[in-house]
Parts: structure tokens; sequence; C-alpha cells
């Protein structure tokens, strides 16, 4: 059964389960200790191993200095002040009528049906009801697959052998100061894994997993692509989320192994604080891929939100002729800030990787680009191209580019092209000549501009992500 | 259809538009001649709206009603179009992309449906048959790497599928070899109708003699100070300027 079928059966099919108005809350107290950790994993009902490599981390995690490298200001984080555990808290919102206008304004800017608009304003009864029946349909056409596909909590309890075999490889706790925090205290998240040879029949979405909303801030997620595999995986949301969170420190390894291949999406619309650069999201992610021989992960994020980004999907491309791609779009307006980019690791032979970022800056926004080329000693024939674009609207924001480039291996081969370039006046009297408004102008110069990176998303994806891109800049330009 | 009474405008505190006085019937085709500096390009900016140019005095009327306050896209949405002697580059907008987004909002600014990717199609079908080019040309960037043919070009394409009422040609025959210059004059004439009206600018009359003009003026120091028939414009060409302008004088 396809994806569109599946959803068809299931929206057209009327309630079954009724209401659901159970309220749980249970939240921790501020503060983060090992006795924290402890209880967090008791609550989980964890097994001893995970608790101890959650108390590991937290050690090292101790040792650490937050860093202070990224192009970024912002104000420090009072990690005792956070509570780690909060257990599924849904809003007791029973219609739209009591939802934020602001919000539902922009859900129908960007097409989104009704019952979706309910399901991501947290409209009790349809969170509940669509997406279990949802998640069940679902399931069920993967495990036919072998394919499993379940929450991080799940997998510890259901498939504890991918998950010690997997869990911290690609990004140890020691990696950095947020992958350590994460490590030590991450509540849920997503567990993928794709058998040998397997084609994995649907695109995999968080959007469709239950519980999904309320993941929490230190979310984690593990996806392993076995032998010859080919999965394509798509995060986040594309409706903004107000969220209250301060901090999100997520964490996202990739294991691609022999021939397989992953294609992992992204569109990032966390609230990015208002005009006068107050509230927001801090999105300070660790993200990094494992390619063994003739492997494939390729990248693609659309980052609109967050009012600080510090984000670097990576790829290490370990195996002979793997091969790793970074498309992004990063929009920053307002008083935004992102740091951004990737770091591409050829160590082994004919490795190829290429990289496409596309800076967007308006507003009093700052834009940065920061990525990573290594070319090992053992990396012969390895090659790698990085086009890193940056457009400017106005001359008040800022964009930056730092690209760090290191060769080992003498046949190994980098390019690098950079652009800058400003939205020009003669552009947007072009357009309007032909009938557009200045917003619909800017729309259609951005996302022609964006275009290489937004032809890699999937199609649906790509549409709103366009639809984002024109939003999130409304009132920039006047 | 277009009247332009008393037209002053100014860049800055620098006046270009000195008192033009223009007067646009359906179906007319008029040609603007004159030096460089005159302000011949300034004149096809005012009217579609540029904002760097301040109207300081006069009118511009459609249909008997002032546009001055009219943004420049509700402008276009009446059925006014600019042939830009200068084309833009957008990068990463395909041509048919572009014109079908165009062709699009101006519908829906009159209260019509958006046109079906089929009939859509046929439209642009048929136009790229009336200006010689080949279908590849739809899917390549906007004016991106054109030569300045293929730009020109492609602002008489973009004409043709938007069928204004009145358009102004900026120089659209400035940088043409003879045969690309033959391919737009064909254009515009396939275009040419009862209600279709034409301001065509240019320094030759070269493009004349394929687009036959009602009526030829000459802009001279910000005001139109000759208007004649066709003959006209060979005496420019033949005797230059200043005999005009020594008859002012």
């Amino acid at each position: 059964m396809s994806q569109d079928e599946l959803l068809q059966e299931v929206t057209a099919t009327d309630y079954k389960y009724g209401f659901y108005s159970d309220i749980e809350t249970d939240r921790m107290d501020a503060g983060l200790s090992e006795d924290v950790i402890r209880r967090i994993s008791a609550k989980k009902m964890e097994p001893q191993w995970m608790t101890e490599w959650r108390l590991e981390a937290y050690r090292i995690w101790l040792e650490m200095d937050e860093p202070d490298w990224a192009n970024v200001n912002y104000q420090k984080v009072d990690f005792q002040a956070i509570s780690y555990y909060a257990a599924p808290v849904k809003k007791q919102i029973s219609s739209l009528d009591e939802v934020d206008p602001e919000l539902l304004k922009t859900f129908e800017k960007l097409g989104i049906s009704l019952n979706e608009q309910k399901r991501l304003s947290g409209v009790a009864m349809d969170i509940i009801v669509d997406s279990v029946s949802v998640a069940t349909t679902f399931k069920k056409t993967l495990a036919e697959k072998g394919v499993i596909f379940c929450s991080m909590s799940e997998a510890i309890q259901d498939h504890p052998e991918l998950v010690k075999k997997y869990l911290g490889t690609v990004i140890p706790r020691t990696d950095n100061y947020y992958a350590a925090l994460n490590s030590a205290v991450f509540t849920d998240g997503s567990f993928c894994y794709i058998p040998k040879g397997v084609r994995c029949p649907m695109e995999l979405s968080t959007y469709f997993r239950i519980n999904e909303a309320n993941t929490g801030q230190f979310e984690r997620t593990l996806l392993v692509a076995d032998e010859g595999s080919f999965v394509s995986y798509l995060e986040g949301c594309t409706a903004p989320q107000r969220d209250e969170n301060q901090l999100h420190a997520a964490v996202v390894e990739l294991v691609a192994l022999d021939h397989a291949e992953i294609k992992y999406s992204t569109v990032q619309n966390w609230y990015p604080g208002d005009a006068e650069g107050k509230g927001g999201v801090y999105n300070f992610v660790t993200k990094r891929g494992i390619c063994e021989a003739y492997a494939k992960i390729s990248w693609t994020q659309v980052e609109t939100g967050s009012a600080v980004t510090w984000k670097y999907p990576s790829c290490i491309l370990k195996g002979d002729y793997s091969i790793g791609e970074f498309y992004s779009v990063a929009l920053t307006n307002h008083h935004q800030q992102a740091d951004t980019g990737t770091k591409m690791i050829h160590l082994g032979r004919n490795t190829k990787s290429t990289i496409i970022s596309k800076g967007i800056s308006a507003g009093q926004s700052h834009n940065s680009y920061r990525g990573l080329v290594r070319m090992g000693p053992r990396a012969e024939n390895a090659r790698n191209f990085s086009q890193c674009d940056s457009l400017l609207m106005g001359d008040r924001c800022g964009a930056h580019t730092f690209p760090y480039i290191e060769v080992k291996n003498s046949t190994a081969r980098t390019e690098h092209e950079a652009t800058t370039s400003k939205i020009g006046e003669d552009q947007i009297f072009y357009c309007q000549q032909r009938g557009l408004n200045m917003e619909a102008a800017i729309a259609l110069i951005i996302n022609g501009y964006a275009k290489e990176v937004l032809n890699q998303l999937p199609m649906e994806f790509a549409v709103e992500a366009q639809k984002l891109l024109a939003i999130s800049l409304e009132g920039s330009v006047g | 259809m277009l009247e332009i009474r008393e037209l002053h405008a100014s860049i800055g505190d620098k006046e270009i538009l000195r008192g033009v006085n223009l007067t646009v019937k359906p179906g007319e085709v008029h040609a603007i001649m004159g030096p460089n500096g005159s302000g011949k390009s300034t004149l096809s900016s005012v009217i579609a709206g540029r904002e760097e140019y301040q109207v300081t005095s006069g009118d511009v009327l459609w249909d008997g009603k002032s546009i001055l306050e009219l943004a420049p896209e509700e402008r276009a949405h009446l059925g006014l179009f600019l042939g830009f002697q200068y084309p833009v580059e957008i990068p990463g907008v395909s041509v048919s992309n572009f014109v079908k987004t165009a062709l699009n909002a101006v519908r829906a600014a009159r209260g019509e449906e958006a046109l079906d990717a089929s009939s859509m199609l046929k439209k642009m079908r048929e136009a790229l048959q009336l200006l010689e080019m080949d279908k590849g040309f739809l899917s390549r960037s906007l004016n991106e790497g054109f030569s300045g043919g293929e730009k020109k070009r492609n602002e008489i394409f973009q004409m043709a599928m938007l069928e204004p009422r009145l358009a102004i040609l900026d120089e659209t025959d400035s940088g043409l070899d003879i045969d690309a210059l033959r391919i737009v004059a064909q254009g515009v004439n396939g275009l040419r109708s009862a209600k279709a009206s034409f301001v065509v600018i240019t320094h030759y009359q070269r493009l004349l003699d394929y687009i036959i003009p009602d009526v030829v003026h000459v802009l001279l120091n910000g005001r139109i100070v000759k208007a004649g028939d066709k003959s006209l414009a060979y005496a420019l060409e033949e005797r230059g300027y200043d005999w005009i302008k020594k008859e002012v004088e």
C-alpha cells in the first residue's frame, strides 16, 4: 500500500476511539544531578546499561566547557534552571477557537488542511485519535518489510542489542558539550533500522509517530541502514512551533553500512523570537552520519526558525567510494543568528562529497556558513565540491563564510566556490512590472536562488518549504 | 487610452522630464526618438511606476483615470507592459515558471481563474512560434546567460503571453543584429490589433522600417518638441538632432 493510499484510508475513516481527555502531567523539578539522571532512567524503566551510559555522559559533560567559537551571541543557558523530565503533557484544547489566531493565520498561508491544523496546534482529540490510527496502519506495512521504526524509548526496551551496538558510535558522548548533555538526559526520539537489501517502501517521517509532539528538548535519533538498504527520512514540522523551551540540544546519528543509502531531510521552523529579538529557541544540534564502503548519506536542510542555530550535519566517509552530500538553505530574519554548515571527513579512497549552501539574511540577522572539508592521508582520489552562496536583503544584516579545508593526500581534490549577492530593486521592479506584488516577487526570487537545494526535498515537503521561505521573509522589505 | 499631461519628473533634485504631453489611442503605434539623456528611459520608468522617480507635476491618465498613485503591479494588471532595455537576470527561475506566475497574477488581479496547465502550454507554444524560439528556451533560467538578442526576444515573448493593452518597448532594438531585429518586429506586428497600442522608444529608424509607426515624436531635454509621420524618422537618421535643437530655440 502506498503512503498516499494509507493516508487516504486512515483520514477517510471516522473516529473509532471517541474522545481522549486524560491529561497527564508529570514534571520533575528543575536542576541536573546524577540523581536526576537516575530518576529519568528509572521513570523510563531503562535497563542498567542505559543508566550507566547516561551517567558516564553526565560525568564527561561536567568536565567540559560550553563552546563559544560560533559566530553567535546569546544569553548563556542556566542548566540548573531546566526541568529535564516532563512526561507527555497534552494541552487541554478542544477546538480551534482556543488556538492562537496568529498561528492559525500562518497555517492558512501554508495551505495546511483543517484537520492538520488541529493536529499541529494540539487539539487533543485529533492528536490522539489520528496519530494512533495512522501510526498503527503505517507500522504494519513497515513490519512486513522488517523495518523497525519506533521511539527511542521503545527501542531501548525492544531492541537493546541494536541500540547498544550503534548508540554513540557516530557521535560519542565526548564529542561536544551539547552531545554529552543530550546523552545524559535525552528523554526520547526516533529509532529506525532498515534490514539488509530493503528499500524502505515509504518516506519515514516523525510526523506519523505518536507522542512526537512532546519528545522534548533533548531528542535522540538513531538511524541504521543495513547493507544495500535505502531509506528517506523526513524530520521536523513545517508549521511554526510556538515552543517555550529555550534550549534544544538534539543528537542525530546515521549509520549507512556497505552500499546503503540514507536521505535525511529537515525543515526546521522553531519559534525564531519576535521582530525585536525577544524569545525564541536556541537550537544546538549535533548531526552526523558514517558511510561504509559505497554507502551514501545525503543531508538536506531548510532552516528558517530558531533564534540561535548551531548545527553542522556531517558525513564521515569511512568506506571507499562512499558519498556525502549536504544541501542547505538557511534563512535568518529580524534578530536571528545562524552558524551552520557541514563537515565532510574523507577517510576512504575515491570518496566524494558535495556541499551546496545557500544563506539568506534579512533584517538585522547574522548568517554564517561554517564548513570543514578534510581529506585524510588514505583518501586517494577523493573529491569535494563546495558552493556557498549568500544573499543579503537590506543593509543591516550580515553574511559570513568560514570554510576550512585540510588536505593530507596529494591526489585528493577540492573545489570551493562562493558568491554574495543582494536582491536588487531592479529584480523586484522587473517582477512587479509583470504583475507580481512585492512579496510574490521576493518569494519568486528567493525560491529561484534556493532551487538547487529545494529540488533535493521530497515533493510535498518542497512545496511547503517554498511557502515557508516566503512567509519567513514577510515584512522584511518595504 | 493613455494620456500624458504636462508631466514633470525628477530623480534626486535633477529634473529630467520637463512637461511631456503625449496621447496614445487604441491600436496606435507611437515612436519616441531622441538623443542620449533626453529622458526616454525616464519616461517609460515613470509610466511603469518606478519608485526612484518623483513626479513633481502633471499627470498620467489611463482610460481617463490617473495611475500615478498605483503600484507598478497594479499598472501591469491594467494591461501596461514595459519591454526593458536591460532585462534583469533571475537565477533559478525558469522562463516558463516566471511567465506562468506573472500571467496568473495578472489574471487573479482581474478576477479570472488561473490558466490550466494545458492551455498555458498551448499559449506558450504559440508565442514561441511567433518569435522563432525553440522549446528548450522555456526551461532556462530567466535571462541568465542569455545573449543580447535572446533577452530582447524573451521580452517580446512575455509580451505575447501577457497580451497588454499598451506596451512600451524601451530600445528593444539596441544590440540586435538584423535577423533578431526582424524576428522581434515580427513578434510586435503579430500582436498589433485595433485594441493594442505600442510606444516604441528607439535611437534608430531601422526598427521603424519593420514596425511602421503612426506618429514619430522627438524627445529633447525632457520635452516632446516635434511630432510627425514616418518621414520624420528618416530626417533624423540623415540629419541628426541639431537642426531640431535649433528649430526649438
